[in-house]
């Protein structure tokens, strides 16, 4: 920690260097404390289960005649009220036999995959080679596949209390299917820091190209705790629905994505019954305040970029996500609020509710007391109402808009990138100005070994800084077409998000119409 | 701030029981609101002959009720009698707070957004109003329907003395000494619950009362928070409608309105709900206080009685001890026959008012949220069919 007392002295450094310094010294007594601790703490974290199904309809592909013994199509729903069966059938359909996981974890260009076949007493894994570059189109519109995930329930396993997570597709009720897979509904037992991991190699592979990569869920350490230690209260209740909703909405609109879907990560991810652990996400992992760090001095670094926008529609669409992301933030912070509020109103009329049926029992008037008590069980209902209600508020509306806030985080990243990228095309064209300056001034000495290397570093750089053009050019094209995608899908996402609120809202007026109809006549037999 | 007059208040929520004797006619058809000053038009059409016109207007202040309801309690002669309970003070407190809290916040809403805010602050700021005229109207409207309370003459000079009524007010020492009396009273409850009840009536009685009292105390209190909770819940999905508008949402203009249902809502709950506890509360403690006197006379009455038996021993201030003690029968007597008078008569009246207000409370409550039904199902529709 001694730089951090020395600051004073490094008058004349820029604050990026500063900032630098400060950071790394964080970073190597955090690590000492996160190696210490990280082993005792984050292992034996959750796992999940992964069931899906999907099918692939690219226009291309020949009829194949896949024979499967799907189920029916199944209700489609986010809050899914029978995983016992399927968490049933998932413990005996996971193999955990050695020799297919050493093929799982080869990277290679034909990754054997073990599709999990539906309910059927018998396990029979079956080999399939799948070839890396599927002939999916990427259509502007409409979706040329259907592959639909759901998370199902987390069951606690082991010492730590580890959680498995089951992620269970739902059928789509549309017709044929032309699987390049086995169809069928896959199982898959994950982990929270193996879907930390999926984001973290996708960012890595994707952003820096100016894909939008969709953020994964949070951590959260608190809550997380409170799981481990078995704690089994409304609060953790609450906090594991949470995470289980917002994993689904994560590899739904990963899977939506269509080059994301493409990638054997995600393939992998979603197919193979054992992943390595993604040890490089744990919270206070060495990895993971390396990332810290990195992330603080790019926003050192973007402080002093100064591109020259030549387009227009850049300026104007960073402009557009900025304003935004404000209204967005407002938007969850008002919605947040109305959870609170409604959650608080349903407390105040649970307790208006008691109250009033005390007061009943005090009426010594038989028919107002009656009356009265039937106001206390109204009011009890109405209070039920009122929690179901702010459920709706939260799951629907509120964690959609935080969703969309990160998003929009990613989103601005990926504009930065493209920012980064000018500036190294940038860079490498001054690099190439210098030495050629260089070159000229060496054609008047004597040395002709220099000079050669001068015009080999010149012709090198040049690949560089068309290379950097190209970079430039691409990503440019990416981010247009991302961009676009993103907006429609945020269109789409948001009205049906809506919809569904509007449609909970209609239904708590409809419960309250029939409470206070039933209520009405109670009170007028008053006499 | 906010000079507020109205007109037309129209109809009171909370009624109770008014014998509608056309003899004396009293409403509140104006009030003006300056500052903390809530200036009250008391009107007054009679056909009685105790008074100098068959109509008149004069203009009173709150304090003044407050005197005119101290000066009933301290009447002996109505000791026997629920005095209605007097109306609490104008509270504007709350909206003028969440005013200034606007007023803070005004750089952080969009224009509109603060407008409608406001909006719906003078919307509170006119509820409150209503509800204090209500009161104050129902306080004078008690006392007219009353067959011995409206002959009183210090409420005729209330009704008719077209002067400032400040010089027959109570003056400081005066409010000290009323404070005083509160303070007695409290001890004097205490102590005289536990006095042991002749009557079968009013033992079962106090016993009620009592109970009752500190339920729907309680019960009124939690009215109170949960209609807070839903302005509280109203006054988000005004932030969000705002919000949504910048998004240019089509649904935004939707939400506008459903925040205004919302709203709405929970001013007529709290009107019906609220005030209905609120205001038997207070009634009931009118009611205890008449057990109370009643149950002081006994206790006189008792004191009397060992008195005269002391007298009697040492043969001694005989006559005097004798009187003493027939006074206390008589007035023991009284305010028990009264008393069970007016305590059956208030039975009827309160379930009455509880039955209208119910059923009023229950009406609107299904009118709400039809009217939100067909609000909510018309913009799913727009967004389905966009």
């Amino acid at each position: 920690m001694q730089s951090l007392q020395k600051s004073g002295d490094y008058k004349g450094c820029s604050t990026g260097v500063l900032l630098k310094l400060n950071w790394y010294s964080l970073v190597a007594y955090l690590t000492t404390v996160s190696i210490i601790f990280e082993q005792y703490l984050w292992d034996g974290v959750e796992l999940f289960y992964i069931f899906y199904r999907h099918f692939y309809r690219p226009a291309s592909l020949p009829a194949e005649d896949v024979s499967t013994n799907s189920n029916g199509p199944k209700q489609d729903s986010l809050f899914d009220d029978d995983p016992e069966d399927l968490f049933a059938e998932a413990t005996e359909e996971v193999s955990l036999d050695s020799p297919e996981r050493d093929v799982l974890l080869s990277d290679g260009p034909s990754p054997a995959i073990t599709p999990i076949t539906p309910p059927t007493s018998v396990i029979t894994p079956q080999s399939l080679t799948v070839p890396v570059s599927l002939q999916i189109e990427e259509e502007e519109g409409g979706d040329s596949f259907d592959i639909h995930i759901a998370v199902s329930d987390p069951e606690k396993v082991g010492e730590f209390s580890g959680t498995f997570w089951h992620l269970r597709d739902k059928q789509d009720s549309s017709g044929t299917s032309l699987s390049v897979f086995k169809q069928g509904e896959f199982s898959v037992k994950r982990r929270f820091s193996d879907f930390l991991g999926l984001h973290s190699k996708l960012a890595s592979k994707y952003l820096h190209v100016g894909y939008i990569v969709p953020p994964a869920p949070e951590k959260s350490i608190v809550g997380m705790t409170k799981v481990k230690v078995g704690k089994e209260d409304q609060s953790s209740n609450e906090f594991v629905e949470k995470r289980r909703s917002a994993l689904e909405r994560y590899l739904m609109r990963t899977v939506k994505h269509p080059v994301l879907l493409k990638d054997p990560d995600v393939l992998q991810f979603l197919e193979s019954s054992e992943l390595p652990r993604a040890v490089s996400t744990q919270a206070l992992s060495s990895a993971g305040l390396l990332r810290m760090v990195n992330k603080a001095a790019d926003a050192v670094n973007k402080m002093t970029i100064k591109m020259n926008e030549s387009d227009a529609w850049f300026e104007e669409k960073q402009q557009q996500f900025e304003n935004l992301d404000i209204q967005l933030r407002k938007l969850h912070a008002s919605v947040e609020s109305l959870v609170c509020h409604r959650k608080e109103l349903s407390v105040n009329t649970a307790l208006f509710a008691k109250s009033a049926a005390m007061l009943g029992n005090s009426e010594d008037h038989t028919a107002l007391s009656r009356a009265l008590s039937q106001l206390a069980e109204v009011e009890e209902k109405i209070d039920q109402l009122h929690q179901d209600q702010a459920n709706a508020d939260f799951y629907l509306f509120s964690e959609l808009l935080g969703d969309y806030v990160r998003l929009i985080t990613a989103v601005k990243g990926v504009f930065d990138h493209r920012m980064k990228t000018w500036q190294k095309w940038q860079d490498s064209q001054m690099l190439l100005q210098k030495k050629r300056e260089a070159e000229a001034k060496l054609q008047f000495t004597n040395k002709p070994d220099k000079l050669q290397q001068a015009k080999d570093e010149i012709k090198e750089l040049e690949g560089k800084v068309q290379q950097g053009e190209r970079d430039f050019e691409q990503i440019s094209k990416t981010i247009r077409k991302e961009v676009s995608r993103f907006e429609k899908e945020r269109v789409k996402d948001f009205k049906s998000v809506i919809i569904k609120y509007l449609e909970s809202l209609v239904q708590t007026q409809q419960q309250l119409i029939k409470y206070w109809e039933a209520f009405l006549p109670e009170a007028k037999a008053i006499s | 701030h906010l000079p507020h007059s109205t007109h037309t208040l129209g109809t009171r929520s909370v009624s109770v029981d008014l014998n509608n004797d056309a003899s004396l006619l009293i409403d509140i058809p104006d009030a003006l609101c300056e500052r903390d000053k809530v200036k009250f038009t008391v009107h007054t059409k009679t056909t009685l002959s105790a008074f100098q016109k068959p109509e008149f207007s004069v203009p009173r202040q709150h304090e003044d009720f407050i005197w005119l309801h101290d000066t009933l309690v301290e009447t002996e002669d109505y000791a026997g009698l629920i005095i209605p309970p007097a109306p609490p003070k104008p509270d504007f407190e709350s909206p003028r707070e969440k005013m200034h809290k606007l007023g803070e916040g005004e750089a952080t809403m969009t224009k509109e957004e603060y407008n409608k805010m406001k909006q719906e602050l003078e919307a509170e700021y006119l509820a409150v109003f209503k509800k204090t005229v209500q009161v104050h109207e129902i306080f004078l409207q008690r006392l007219s329907s009353h067959a011995i309370l409206s002959k009183d003459r210090n409420f005729q000079i209330f009704l008719e003395y077209d002067q400032d009524l400040s010089v027959r007010r109570k003056n400081a020492k005066e409010m000290f000494g009323g404070f005083f009396k509160n303070m007695v009273k409290t001890a004097d409850e205490v102590i005289i619950s536990g006095i042991k009840e002749v009557d079968d009536f009013f033992e079962q009685e106090k016993t009620f009362l009592l109970d009752y009292y500190s339920k729907i105390k309680d019960s009124t209190a939690k009215a109170e928070k949960m209609t807070r909770s839903h302005k509280n819940v109203a006054d988000d999905y005004i932030h969000i409608s705002a919000t949504l508008n910048t998004l240019s949402a089509d649904d935004s203009t939707f939400y506008l309105r459903l925040y205004k249902v919302e709203g709405r809502v929970a001013s007529d709950q709290e009107l019906k709900l609220t005030e209905l506890l609120r205001y038997y509360m207070r009634d009931i403690q009118a009611a205890k206080d008449l057990l109370y006197r009643r149950a002081r006379a006994l206790a006189d009455y008792e004191h009397s009685n060992k008195a005269l038996d002391k007298a009697r021993l040492k043969s001694k201030d005989v006559p005097q001890a004798e009187e003493h003690q027939q006074q206390c029968l008589q007035k023991f007597d009284k305010l028990s026959e009264s008393g069970k008078r007016e305590l059956t008569s208030f039975k009827g009246r309160r379930v009455v008012a509880f039955r209208k207000n119910l059923i009023e409370m229950a009406e609107l409550e299904i009118k709400h949220a039809k009217n939100n039904v067909t609000l909510l199902q018309g913009c799913i529709d727009l967004l389905k069919s966009n």
